[in-house]
């Protein structure tokens, strides 16, 4: 096969890895931070989804414009989430706080199952099969203004944690718990605060996809999983590791896709999991914790 | 007297840190062995690396002529350590008997046996009547009586305990002392790390004394006791 | 023996236990072909999540791909029945070896390598993906288009080959799960039980108490996978068809531990209870819905999903150790 097709696949592969990144990014935040694992990550995505998806067939607003609206709900729910649901949770054993949500997943899968049904759906905007032409590669519009919006909201995400007071709270809640409650932080909100932050980017990474694939309320999962062989193989509680993870992933799916079958295309992100877990736990760019 | 335990030339860091350095020391057989010094000297870490939690970076752990450098725990207790931790670990959702039962089943053939081993060792304890209570229900002086239960129940030929005496009463901590004393009578050998210095008076025939990773004094506890170095690391250059 | 099997247990318990027996072993006289195939399902849960309850409530270890040794049992089993013609009954032996066999290799990588917790409920659930879509391309057993095994007449019951009516059916996954429970009885008072729950509580301790945990965790595993195919070979030989996407996929996976969870992991009896509780509701919300005339795919989960969440914030430990306390079933005398 010609070079080019290898590059295009790959240039695909990157920018959708971006938005992947950026989703990624929401899961690691909150893992990082309130040690939580989000199961109904993937699932939040698809809500977002969703109603990016109802936006644009009933007001034709634009997924990408929906993307801030979505962010905001989504933010709001994973809040609420946190500050109601789990943080009780916080001590209570790890399978606990799993099957909570889980069961959260569950709930969220099977309601848009019952609301929307089962048959995908997607929209067709106006730059739907518009492409870009960078010299020998030939990229999607769709997919080039989704990456560029993951790389804005990252962006914007590393800003705050890193010059914003809040963001240092944060930061330091995720560093030392005990430490944060001596100095009077007040953790609970914080966390309730990731998390919500958490929830906004997958829900605008949500948006950014839906003009690129179609959503069915099953996908939900499998985005969960995906978010998490990222985030593991970039490396838990690094930020640029999550968009390294997603890019890598995204790659090597696309490449994937086009050396064997398409459908065999995540079996090469799970195999990239089991030998980061193996043998770099850490991941790519993770601090390795004692 | 021949060594039993010999530690030689042990040591450990942890990222840079070292926490045990050149420590060498022997445990006679069928003798009380004290391990004293103030906190942060590395007393709980040269246990660790008896029984086998932590690899010594350099120096040998040889029991009664083995070399157990490197081992894993388990494999530790089956050459016939026994061992307590310093924060108590009891099997938190199984009653008293079933804590000292998995004990006493590393020496019992069978589950039945091992029943009946663990009612002589809590009689022994005086854990008998608490054998049903989960033991999350236990006192905090009771849960050492029970790890304590627990490891006798392997029947170790030497025995670490880690500071069981804190936080016991007076009474209670004569009735341990009587404990450790009628089992070294019957053969069993100890290495105690104690902050409790009636037990170790009265129990060691042999102290070892650990500043900072290095051991600054050995002997009986009453040389030890009166060595200025070891009364320098205890209450400071000035109280002297 | 009898009497080895009944020490610790309270009489009361053993009278009860007795009576649902034998309300189960009559059943198929008195109710429809629905609801036996009810009953056949409380059992199926009850028995798998009985096996999956070993690796989690007897090691400790969370695992979310099960649905792995499901499938891996239900292909062994049906590909040996379907292309040489063997019985099912000597077929569950490649079952069982091959569902160990993967359990052994996940138990190694995950303990050899130290990968616990969540990271080990993600390596179990990326396996059984790995499998649905592996054997999605699996073309000896026909893929993504379904395996399908022969169905001939249901007019006599075939035993040797597991051909024939719901109700051999029922009495076989009564049996089962009857001798799971045995089992795992059997077990908790043998050392190996002692052993695992003291891995349980505290590893460290377990160590210092010469438990070589590696071992022991390994027999969990191994034991909780092969037990957990064989239910797979049943689901093979009632369904009659396999789909990858169906068998290994992790919903498959998150509902045989429903039971459990609910019923209360690490107990005998909880996964039993849990079965029975979830299955009982799920099938009388759905009649309550085709009273209403409401017909709506999702509901079901849905509602399993609240039953977990319920269950999981305000019962921790499931409903049967608060359920039994009630009943007065408190810790046994130990004989003396």
């Amino acid at each position: 096969m010609p070079i080019e097709i290898y590059l295009n696949v790959a240039a695909s592969g990157l920018l959708t890895g971006l938005v992947y990144g950026l989703m990624a990014l929401g899961l690691s935040v909150i893992f990082g931070v309130v040690r939580v694992v989000n199961f109904a990550h993937g699932e939040m995505m698809t809500v977002g989804m969703y109603v990016a998806i109802l936006a644009f067939t009933t007001l034709g607003l634009d997924p990408l414009v929906m993307m801030i609206p979505i962010a905001a709900i989504l933010f709001v729910f994973g809040y609420l989430m946190q500050a109601r649901m789990i943080n009780p949770f916080i001590n209570r054993p790890e399978h606990s706080q799993f099957m909570l949500l889980v069961a959260v997943a569950l709930i969220l899968v099977n309601l848009q199952l019952i609301f929307f049904g089962p048959d995908a759906r997607g929209v067709q905007t106006s730059y739907s099969f518009d492409s870009y032409q960078i010299g020998p590669v030939i990229v999607d519009a769709a997919k080039v203004y989704a990456a560029v919006a993951a790389l804005a909201v990252a962006g914007a995400l590393f800003a705050f944690f890193r010059f914003t007071l809040v963001g240092k709270a944060i930061r330091a809640c995720a560093d030392n718990y005990q430490g944060a409650l001596v100095v009077g932080l007040n953790v609970k909100h914080l966390y309730a605060l990731t998390f919500g932050l958490g929830a906004a980017c997958v829900g605008a990474a949500g948006a950014m996809l839906v003009p690129i694939i179609d959503v069915t309320p099953t996908i939900g999962p499998a985005y969960t999983l995906l978010a998490f062989v990222i985030v593991i193989t970039g490396g838990l509680g690094s930020m640029p590791g999550a968009l390294l993870g997603g890019v890598l992933i995204g790659v090597t799916e696309a490449l994937g896709g086009v050396l064997f079958t398409p459908s065999a295309k995540s079996m090469f992100a799970f195999a990239i999991l089991v030998l980061v877990l193996l043998f770099r736990p850490q991941g790519i760019l993770g601090r390795k914790t004692s | 007297m021949t060594a039993f335990l010999q530690i030689d030339n042990l040591s450990k860091s942890f990222s840079g840190l070292k926490a045990v350095q050149n420590v060498s020391f022997t445990v006679p057989k069928g003798e009380i062995v004290g391990l004293i010094g103030p906190n942060g000297a590395g007393k709980t870490t040269c246990f660790n690396l008896i029984a086998g939690v932590y690899k010594p970076d350099e120096g040998t752990v040889t029991l009664d002529g083995k070399s157990i450098g490197g081992w894993r725990p388990d494999q530790i207790c089956l050459a016939g350590v026994g061992r307590t931790f310093q924060i108590v670990k009891p099997f938190a959702g199984l009653s008293v008997l079933e804590n000292v039962i998995v004990g006493a089943l590393k020496a019992s053939p069978s589950v039945t046996d091992a029943r009946e081993k663990s009612k002589a060792v809590l009689e022994r304890l005086g854990l008998w009547h608490k054998r049903n209570q989960q033991a999350s229900e236990l006192t905090l002086p009771e849960r050492k009586r029970l790890e304590v239960a627990r490891a006798l129940a392997t029947e170790p030929q030497i025995l670490l305990l880690d500071e069981v005496m804190a936080g016991l009463r007076p009474t209670e901590m004569d009735t341990m002392v009587s404990v450790f004393r009628e089992l070294n009578a019957s053969g069993l050998t100890i290495l105690m790390i104690e902050h409790v210095m009636r037990a170790v008076m009265t129990l060691s025939k042999k102290v070892v004394v650990l500043n900072y990773g290095k051991v600054i004094a050995t002997g009986t506890p009453n040389v030890v006791t009166r060595d200025p170095a070891v009364l320098e690391c205890y209450l400071g250059e000035e109280a002297l | 023996m009898i009497r080895h099997l009944l020490d610790g247990v309270p009489r009361a318990g053993i009278v009860m236990l007795l009576a649902v027996l034998a309300a189960l072993l009559i059943a198929p006289f008195f109710v429809g072909g629905y609801l036996l195939s009810v009953l056949f399902l409380i059992l199926y849960f009850a028995y798998v999540g009985q096996a999956w309850n070993i690796m989690m409530g007897f090691a400790g270890q969370l695992s979310l791909g099960h649905s792995l040794y499901v499938g891996l049992g239900a292909y062994g089993a049906a590909a040996l029945y379907v292309h040489y013609g063997i019985s099912p009954w000597i077929g569950l032996g490649a079952s069982i070896v091959i569902s160990g066999l993967a359990g052994a290799v996940i138990g190694f990588l995950a303990f050899r390598f130290g990968v616990a917790g969540v990271y080990f409920a993600i390596l179990t659930i990326a396996f059984a993906e790995f499998a649905r879509i592996g054997f999605d391309h699996f073309t000896w057993v026909a893929g993504s288009s379904g395996f399908f095994l022969p169905v001939e007449n249901y007019r006599t019951n075939d035993f040797w080959n597991l051909r024939g009516s719901p109700t051999m059916f029922y009495y076989l996954m009564l049996g089962m799960t009857v001798a799971a429970l045995l089992l795992c009885h059997l077990l908790l008072k043998s050392r190996v039980g002692y052993y695992w729950l003291a891995i349980r509580e505290s590893p460290e301790a377990a160590q210092a108490l010469g438990i070589n945990i590696f071992k022991y965790k390994m027999y969990a595993v191994v034991l909780s996978a092969a037990m957990t195919s064989l239910a797979g070979v049943i689901f093979a030989f009632y369904y009659n068809n396999l789909f990858p996407e169906q068998i290994f996929h992790i919903s498959r996976s998150i509902e045989l531990i429903l039971g459990p969870i609910i019923g209360g992991v690490g107990t005998l009896i909880g996964p039993i209870v849990g079965a029975f509780l979830l299955t009982a509701l799920a099938e009388g919300l759905r009649e309550v819905m085709l009273q209403i005339g409401v017909e709506v795919p999702g509901v079901k989960q849905v509602f399993y999903g609240f039953c977990l969440l319920w269950v999981v914030i305000f019962l921790p430990e499931g409903v049967w150790p608060p359920l039994a306390k009630l009943l007065g079933f408190n810790k046994p005398e130990r004989e003396d």
